[in-house]
Parts: structure tokens; C-alpha cells; sequence
């Protein structure tokens, strides 16, 4: 029985691999020294969307070997890093970049935290400040206590 | 009393916590929707292999664009419910085989059954690209204008299908 479910396994796992992604050939792009820079600084801050956490660097997706091929040619063309990144969001979402981008709909995201240590900064003063009004004495007090330690001593 | 603000604060939190493991983070909301579709020239998968299909052949009506291909999973998961969908005939499916071997796609397609009304062969994946695509099976929902006005990332289901595919092509037509 067991044979028999290793065989039927091996036997699907085998029959899955018959159908593999077609990768196509396609001429290497050769860049000249400064885009080659470019693209190496580019490829970490980019995310492989298969992978997700896993960036076009690294990835070995299928999709990220398309993806890097798509921007060595971009810049091959002379398009800017700006317009690289442009292709990419418009077709992906800002979701590729790992770096949000500071615009009006990411304000809460780079700066709620900002924000949330000055609501923390502003509780913390009100509270301490509550607490030690609390505890001085009040002049009126002052002199109604030294009253009574007067009259004590007489 | 005294307790009040930490409680609202920690089931506002909790709240907010509940809400984001309901979202996959797999699914990634398209950039194209309400775009008109990019533009492509596809081959047929059948037929006359020289002639080239563009968004402009495919106007006129609502249908669905879904990639697929031989060589994914959960293409195969999804197929008996696009024959189906394509026996209902509510709308017309054009597939793009992605990155496929045509014959692969071809018998594919030949011995679980075509649903689909046009077959593509995106072969290099560059369409997938411009269309966005990151994980095969992928559906998008065309209006008759040729706008972009759904994205379905994975197998499609009769529960996406009634709740979210079928709402916008009613709002289309």
C-alpha cells in the first residue's frame, strides 16, 4: 500500500513536470558601466511580487528573470531610474517599490509614528503634571497646618 | 472610569489587527482598473498562427481576459468552472495562454475542453507584464469600451464569481 502511494506520487510529481514555464531565449543586453551601476542599485529596492518578501535581486521567479530583462532593456533605451520605476508601478502598484513613495496617500505612513510619539509626548505631560498638582499643598493649607502646630507646641 | 481610554484603545486595536488578517496579502490591487486595457498583438493559439489579435478586435462587449497556461495549477482548479461559465455563455472568455509551449497549450486545452471564445499565446510573458500579471490563473473583466474594470488574481470560484465578477459586469452592461 505505501509502495503503491510513493509510486502514485512520484508518478503525479512527474507528471506536473512535464509542463514547465517556457522561458525564451532572448539576446543579452549589454549595458555600458554606468546603467550596469544603475541597475544593480535599482534591483534591491525592488520587490519580486511572487515572492514577496524577496527582492528583484535576489528573486529566481521566472517573473523577476523577466522583470530584471525588462529593466536592463529600459535602460538600455537611456530611459531615467524615475521612468524605470514609472513602468513598473504603472503596471504593479506602488506595491514593487520597497520604499513607499511620500505623497498625500503615504503621509499616515512616514509620519503617524511621528505623530503618535508627540499624542504619547503630550499624555505623559499631562499626567505628570496632574500628579504633582495632586500632591503640593496648597498655601491655604500651609498656614492652617502651621495654626495647628502652634497651637500644639503652646 | 479610569480605564476607559486603555480599553476603547486596545479593542480599537484589536479591531484594527481582525481587519488586516482578513486581507491575503497576495492579492495585490491592480494600478489598471478603469484603465483601458494595454495594448498588445497576440497570435492565435489555433489557426492562422501569422495573424495578430489587438484589444481593438475584442470591443464591443463586457468579457473576461484570463491567463492561463498548461504548466499552472490553478488553472486546472478553475477549468471546469470556466466550461461552465462558458456553457452559461454570459459573457465571452478570451484566454492567454502565458508562457507556454504551444503544443502543451494546445492539448491542454483539447482534452479538458475550450472555454474559452479566442485563445492567445503570449509566449514571452511581455503581455503578462504590461497586463500586470504576477501569478497565473489571473482574470480581468473588460467593458464593452475595452476598460479594465476587474482584476481576479487566482482560480476563479462560483463565490468570487457571484460576489465580485458578477456585480461589475452587471454595473458594465
Amino acid at each position: 500500500m505505501k509502495t503503491l502511494r510513493t509510486f502514485i506520487s512520484l508518478a503525479m510529481l512527474f507528471a506536473a513536470a512535464v509542463h514547465a514555464q517556457v522561458q525564451t531565449e532572448k539576446p543579452p543586453i549589454v549595458l555600458n558601466e554606468a546603467q550596469e551601476a544603475r541597475f544593480a542599485a535599482m534591483l534591491p529596492n525592488l520587490r519580486c511580487l511572487v515572492c514577496q518578501n524577496e527582492s528583484l535581486a535576489d528573486s529566481q521567479a521566472p517573473l523577476a528573470l523577466d522583470l530584471r530583462y525588462e529593466i536592463r532593456s529600459l535602460l538600455a533605451q537611456g530611459e531615467s531610474d524615475t521612468q524605470v520605476k514609472k513602468y513598473l508601478t504603472d503596471r504593479y502598484g506602488e506595491f514593487i517599490l520597497y520604499r513607499p513613495v511620500i505623497a498625500l496617500h503615504t503621509y499616515l505612513l512616514w509620519f503617524g509614528p511621528l505623530l503618535l510619539l508627540v499624542l504619547g509626548l503630550v499624555a505623559v505631560y499631562r499626567f505628570t503634571r496632574r500628579r504633582s498638582a495632586a500632591i503640593s499643598i496648597k498655601p491655604l493649607d500651609r498656614a492652617a497646618l502651621s495654626k495647628l502646630l502652634e497651637d500644639e507646641a503652646r | 472610569m479610569r480605564y476607559a481610554i486603555p480599553i476603547i484603545v486596545l479593542f480599537g486595536l484589536l479591531a484594527l489587527f481582525v481587519s488586516g488578517l482578513q486581507h491575503d496579502p497576495r492579492e495585490l490591487p491592480s494600478p489598471l482598473i478603469g484603465k483601458v486595457a494595454p495594448a498588445f498583438s497576440l497570435p492565435p493559439l489555433n489557426g492562422d498562427t501569422a495573424q495578430r489579435i489587438t484589444p481593438d478586435d475584442l470591443k464591443g462587449k463586457p468579457l473576461l481576459v484570463n491567463f492561463f497556461a498548461s504548466w499552472c495549477a490553478g488553472c486546472q482548479d478553475e477549468h471546469a468552472y470556466l466550461l461552465q461559465l462558458a456553457q452559461g455563455a454570459q459573457v465571452p472568455i478570451v484566454g492567454i495562454d502565458y508562457k507556454d509551449a504551444l503544443d502543451d497549450g494546445r492539448n491542454w486545452l483539447q482534452r479538458r475542453g475550450n472555454p474559452y471564445a479566442q485563445v492567445l499565446v503570449d509566449l514571452d510573458g511581455k503581455t503578462g507584464i504590461d497586463w500586470g500579471v504576477y501569478g497565473v490563473p489571473e482574470t480581468f473583466v473588460l467593458d464593452a469600451q475595452g476598460r479594465i474594470i476587474f482584476k481576479h488574481i487566482g482560480p476563479m470560484t462560483p463565490q468570487a464569481w457571484e460576489q465580485d465578477v458578477l456585480p461589475k459586469l452587471q454595473g458594465a452592461s
